[in-house]
Formats: structure tokens, sequence, C-alpha cells
């Protein structure tokens, strides 16, 4: 039992490099989107924001595996482009699902400083830039992070949906290893499950850490 | 390329796996709500050391991914010596989606529980409430009103996974979808109807929801979700 289960993770590790190298892929790209989405809800300009305001609702309406799916058969047909590999379409659907969550958080987590900061500021002769990044955005930071923790989280348990657009993660060679040894069918996927546990474990222990910084506030 | 007539032919199809995408949304949501009363009454066990690998066994199926959960019950659990059986598609993707969102609505109960103010219980206490009548006449109808803007988040969000499904033969809207494209090797337009319907159902209930969420914030003090005392 103990040995076939090391024998079933070593066999599963083939495919971390491209769940991890996916993972962090996204997980970068998700935050860059969050950034610049979120900014773009706040801005004077109502054609940026309505069109921001599209994108997020767009993707948080409708599923990841539908926009995965989606992506998958049309970008090469609509746009007429080929990303040359099926690692770029998970990375670019995961990231903006979830990069239009996340939006979200940055957006609030701005409009959550008090107003009396941007006021002070503001009677301290800051410009808008200024304002929004030495005064507003360190503060908003710390709002963000517990939310960002979990949804680090999230994200991994979004990989796991590539296996379906024919690329090698853990959960591939899962399903490889269980279609040829049946009878360890449980065990096989017990064991991928522990892997993203595993892999989950510092991502837990950092969103858990970020609730502690969020709950400090500024002056901690 | 895009066509309207593919659009036109694939919609009367695949409208027909609503009512499965959506009896599966109920079914399962029905399971995490109730499941997630389990758990609670789980971790709040006197041993100490139980209530602790309860809560980890939570953790674990709640940062694992829902589809390796599905794949398991579906493929994996008839091998399971003794207690293993095999679960039609349905059955196993409504009892994988209801335990993994069981482990998000334990959570949301437990923030509305502690939200409760200790003088409640002390009150409760001192009237001579039994256990069972401080529960259910004092605590919950004070900790579940504040919940329920957080529970049609997570009915939302299991909507949004419910297409999980498809992987293991549901069919549902998705499956539909993805079996027109194979026939007729035109993917986009199935694909978008399904991404419509979605967007058609879970929009409107999210601005339901916000909506449902400011006034909750009205009457409930929002920062520590106390319930506010009404004349």
């Amino acid at each position: 039992m103990f040995d076939s289960a090391l024998n079933i993770l070593s066999y599963l590790s083939q495919g971390l490099g491209t769940t991890v190298s996916l993972f962090l892929a996204a997980t970068l790209l998700a935050f860059i989107i969050a950034f610049v989405a979120g900014l773009c809800r706040i801005v004077k300009n109502p054609l940026i924001r309505g069109f921001t305001m599209f994108y997020v609702e767009l993707f948080r309406g409708t599923s990841l595996i539908v926009q995965l799916f989606w992506l998958y058969y049309a970008i090469p047909i609509l746009f007429n482009i080929h990303l040359g590999s099926n690692w770029w379409i998970g990375v670019i659907a995961i990231a903006l699902n979830y990069g239009a969550y996340m939006s979200e958080v940055v957006r609030s987590s701005i409009l959550a400083v008090d107003k009396g900061q941007t006021e002070a500021a503001i009677a301290l002769n800051l410009s808008r830039v200024q304002r929004m990044r030495h005064i507003i955005l360190p503060q908003a930071l710390r709002l963000m992070l517990p939310e960002f923790g979990n949804y680090s989280i999230q994200i991994l348990k979004g990989t796991a949906l590539v296996s379906l657009i024919g690329l090698t993660d853990i959960l591939y060679y899962g399903d490889i290893y269980r279609s040829t040894n049946l009878s360890e069918g449980p065990l096989a996927y017990f064991m991928v499950l522990v892997m993203y546990f595993i892999i989950a474990l510092p991502l837990i222990w950092l969103s858990k850490k970020g609730e502690k910084i969020a709950k400090r506030g500024v002056a901690g | 390329m895009w066509s309207w007539e593919t659009f036109a032919d694939a919609f009367p199809i695949i409208i027909t796996g609503i009512t499965v995408t959506l009896g599966l949304t109920i079914t399962s949501y029905a399971l995490a709500l109730a499941a997630g009363f389990i758990w609670l009454a789980l971790e709040s066990t006197p041993l100490k050391i139980f209530n602790f690998i309860v809560y980890w066994i939570r953790e674990f199926i709640r940062s694992t991914p829902p589809i390796v959960q599905i794949f398991f019950l579906y493929f994996a659990w008839p091998m399971v010596p003794y207690i293993g059986t095999s679960f039609t598609p349905f059955v196993a993707a409504m009892l994988a989606l209801g335990i993994h969102f069981s482990t998000y609505i334990a959570e949301v109960y437990r923030s509305g529980i502690e939200s409760v103010d200790k003088g409640q219980w002390e009150a409760a206490k001192a009237l001579n409430f039994s256990q069972k009548d401080t529960w259910l006449k004092v605590v919950l109808p004070q900790a579940l009103p504040p919940t329920i803007p957080m529970l049609g988040n997570y009915l939302i969000i299991l909507f949004k996974e419910v297409p999980l499904a498809a992987t293991i033969g549901v069919v549902g809207i998705l499956s539909l979808a993805r079996s027109y494209g194979a026939n007729t090797w035109s993917y986009i337009e199935p694909l978008t109807i399904v991404a419509i319907l979605f967007l058609v159902l879970s929009y409107p209930s999210a601005l339901l929801i916000r909506q449902l969420e400011k006034k909750m914030n009205r009457r409930f003090d929002k920062k520590n979700m106390k319930v506010k005392v009404t004349e």
C-alpha cells in the first residue's frame, strides 16, 4: 500500500512541472489583470469604466470550464492566431477568469481606504498619481492580502481543468495511471488530491498570514 | 467562422440540457447546506484532537480541485474495498460538488454563529433554556439571516462549477454543446450559447444578491455582523 502510494507519487510528479508553471504564470497574469482592471473601474472616463465592467461581469458570470473550452476552440478560428501551445490557452483562460474576480478585490479595497486619507493627500498637494501610489495603494494592499491568498488557492484548483484541453498536468497522469491500474484507482486519485494539497499548503499558510497583516492595520 | 445558422440550429438542442444543469445545481446545493451543519457539529465535539482532524479533512477537501473529487467518486469509488459502490454520473457529481461546497458553507455558518453576541448565550442560560432551545430559538434565528447573501453567492459559484459534471457524462448544457461540436465540427456557436445561458442566469441572480446584501447591511451592523435590536 505504502509502496504503491510512493510509486504513484513519483509517476504523478511528471505532471508537476506543468501544474506549477501554469499556476505561477496564471497567478502572475491574474494579478496584473486584477490591478489594471481594478484601477480602470475607478477612473473618470466612462468608456474605460464601462468596458472594464463588461469584461469583469462577462468572466464572472460564465464559468471557467466554459471559458477554457471557448478560448481553446475560438482563439485559432476567430482571431486566426495559433498560440503554439495549449499551455498559453490555459494560462490566459485562468488568468482572465480569476483576474476578473480579483479586480473586484482591488477595486473594493481601494474604495475601502478612508476618505480622510485622500483628503489629507489633497491638502498636502499630492497629484492624483502620487495619492494613489504613496497613500491609497499601500493601505489598500493590506486589505487585499487575505482575498488574494484565497484566490491563489482557487487558481491552483482551476489549473486542474487543463488536462481537458490536452495538457499533461498532475491530473492527466493520474487519469493515465488509473486507466492502466484499475484496481488502484482510489489510491491514484487520492494521491492526486494529496499532491494538490501539498502545493496548496504554503498558499493556505500565506493567506492566514495575510489575514493577520490585514487585521493589524497600517499603524501596527 | 461564426455562423448564425449554426447558432439557431444548436440553440434548441442545447437548451434542453438546462433542466439537468439546474437540477444538479439545486440538489448539490441542498446537500451542501445540510452537510455544512454536519462539519460544524463534528468540529465542536469535546474531543479536541477529533475536531482538529475533522478541520484538516475539511481543509483538504476545500483546497483540492473539485474536478478530481468528481473523478474520484465516479471512476475510483467503485473500486474502494468494502464500501465502494458505483454511482450514476449525476449522483457522483452531486455528491462531489455538494461535499466540496459544504466545506465553504460551514465557514459561512460559523461566521454567522460567531457574530451572535455572547450576551445572547448567557441570557439563554440565565433563562434556563435547554441546549436545543438555545440553538433553535436564540442563536440560529440571529445567526442565519445575515449569512443569506453569502449563501446566495455560493449558490451562484456552485452553479458555475456544475458544468464540470460534463466531464463524467452528465448531460447538461455544456455536455450537449460539446457533442454538438463533435458532430458538426463547429464548436464556437454552441459554446457561446452555453456562455450566454450561464450569463443570463447568473448575472441577474448576482445583482439580486448584491441588492440583498445592501439591504442586510442596513439592517445588520456589517463590521462585526452584529444583529441590531429593532424596536
